[in-house]
């Protein structure tokens, strides 16, 4: 796996930082002591994930999200050190589609799209001129990523088919490259995204396996995950995420996090509940910013290696001086321009934050 | 020129109570609703424009930043 290349560019290199013990309490360790000493989780994750490159395990992971708010800034701080050192230091840029939107026979109950909720969304497909129009006002931000998504249980003949041409009709006219989503895969499926010239396919965990009953009851997680799998054994990259603030707890985000490390996706797409009028989760509140801040640290100290994206809620979660605070703790990518069902920011503002982070863009020639 | 006489968020009637909730949302999302007759509208979102239509009252297109 690959962003980076497991090699430390040197950003944020030493500094092992002194390990310092917590305070009190139990875990003490005193002159004459035998007990174990419980270090600090961020002298911890230092020394393990900064200067090793060795993931947080579940555990770990679970103590990062317990970090109390006044530790958040050097918890972030240490994560975007974890990003720079074994990621580098560019953003890639994506934008995403809804290929079919609505109509949906699965029930997530996050989203706006399923056929059983008396949700507003309406059922609408785009056509494949409209869809190269959409990869074209994508690249014009400067993005190397496009993804098509369809709100399906699973891609039939008629939406491969459209994906088919609508892939090569996006390759003909425009620079960028196409990632799709359109649920759960045979390992023919896969095979034929990646011979259509599908670089990236996108299919989220979404939840961690003990709180997946609780967010869908048509599929099973299991069945998610083999579909990762066949992604993977195709050849494509694999990109696997999803959601926080579903009413999870904090050891079910750990859970999530070692989960999603276990696949080791390319990519890991954060997303954070922006709950949906006629959804089961749409009274859920919205998640409070520095939860999600948290979130994102504790991920990128679980996968040190991984694009971590900022994906759908951002706006919603973190406003804009959170948006700046997750990409200085972690993030290493971001959606610009709108979602699926919902809107974005503008994305020239996305960029002049990038630009003023000095962050560089990645190139799509560093891509291919 | 329609009439906005029911709110693009909830599709409930803009006369009855506050919508001003309803109006931030809208910065987020595309409205869903007629605001001339109440139906729920076909809405289709892309990176840089909405575009929600009613078959009623026609089509609005709404780019969403300069690329769109």
């Amino acid at each position: 796996m690959a962003l980076g290349g497991g090699k430390r560019t040197g950003a944020g290199a030493g500094a092992a930082g002194a390990v310092s013990l917590p305070k009190g309490g139990s875990h003490m360790n005193t002159q004459n002591s035998i007990l174990p000493v419980r270090q600090d989780i961020l002298a911890v994750a230092r020394e393990q994930v900064l200067d090793r490159g060795e993931a947080l395990t579940q555990a770990q992971v679970l103590q990062v999200l317990r970090i109390p708010d006044e530790r958040l800034p050097d918890l972030l701080a240490l994560a975007h050190e974890v990003r720079l050192a074994w990621c580098g230091p560019e953003i890639e840029v994506e934008g995403i589609v809804s290929l079919k939107t609505g109509g949906c026979p699965e029930d997530c109950h996050f989203c706006s799209q399923s056929g059983q909720f008396s949700s507003p969304v309406r059922s609408a497909w785009l056509d494949i001129p409209q869809l190269v129009e959409a990869a074209r006002q994508t690249r014009a931000t400067g993005a190397t990523e496009f993804c098509i998504v369809a709100a399906v249980r699973g891609p039939d003949a008629r939406l491969m088919s459209q994906l088919r041409d609508g892939v090569k009709a996006i390759h003909d006219a425009v620079d960028i490259q196409v990632a799709a989503s359109l649920g759960i895969l045979s390992q023919e499926q896969a095979a034929e995204l990646a011979d259509m010239g599908v670089h990236r396919y996108n299919h989220n965990l979404e939840a961690a396996r003990s709180y997946f009953p609780m967010v869908v009851t048509t599929h099973s997680w299991e069945e998610r995950w083999n579909t990762c799998l066949r992604v993977r054994d195709a050849g494509l990259e694999l990109c696997c995420g999803g959601l926080v603030g579903m009413g999870e707890t904090v050891a079910q985000r750990a859970e999530l996090a070692a989960q999603l490390g276990a696949l080791e996706p390319h990519e890991v797409p954060l997303n954070f509940l922006n709950p949906r009028p006629g959804t089961p989760f749409g009274k859920l509140p919205v998640m409070a910013a520095q939860d999600a801040l948290r979130t994102i640290a504790a991920f990128r100290l679980a996968l040190p290696r991984t694009i971590l994206r900022y994906a759908g809620g951002r706006e919603l979660t973190l406003g804009d001086l959170g948006t700046r605070d997750g990409l200085l703790g972690g993030i290493n990518a971001v959606i610009v321009g709108n979602y699926l069902t919902t809107l974005g920011r503008d994305p020239r503002e996305d960029l002049a934050l990038l630009d003023g982070l000095q962050m560089p863009i990645k190139a799509l020639n560093a891509t291919l | 020129m329609t009439v906005a006489s029911y709110c693009g968020y909830c599709g409930r009637p803009r006369a009855e109570g506050t919508h001003d909730g309803c109006a931030r949302r809208l910065e987020l999302e595309p409205p869903r609703y007629c605001a001339g007759c109440q139906r729920r509208m076909v809405v289709q979102v892309t990176p840089g424009r909405w575009t929600a239509r009613c078959v009623e009252h026609g089509e609005t297109s709404v780019a969403t930043w300069g690329g769109g």
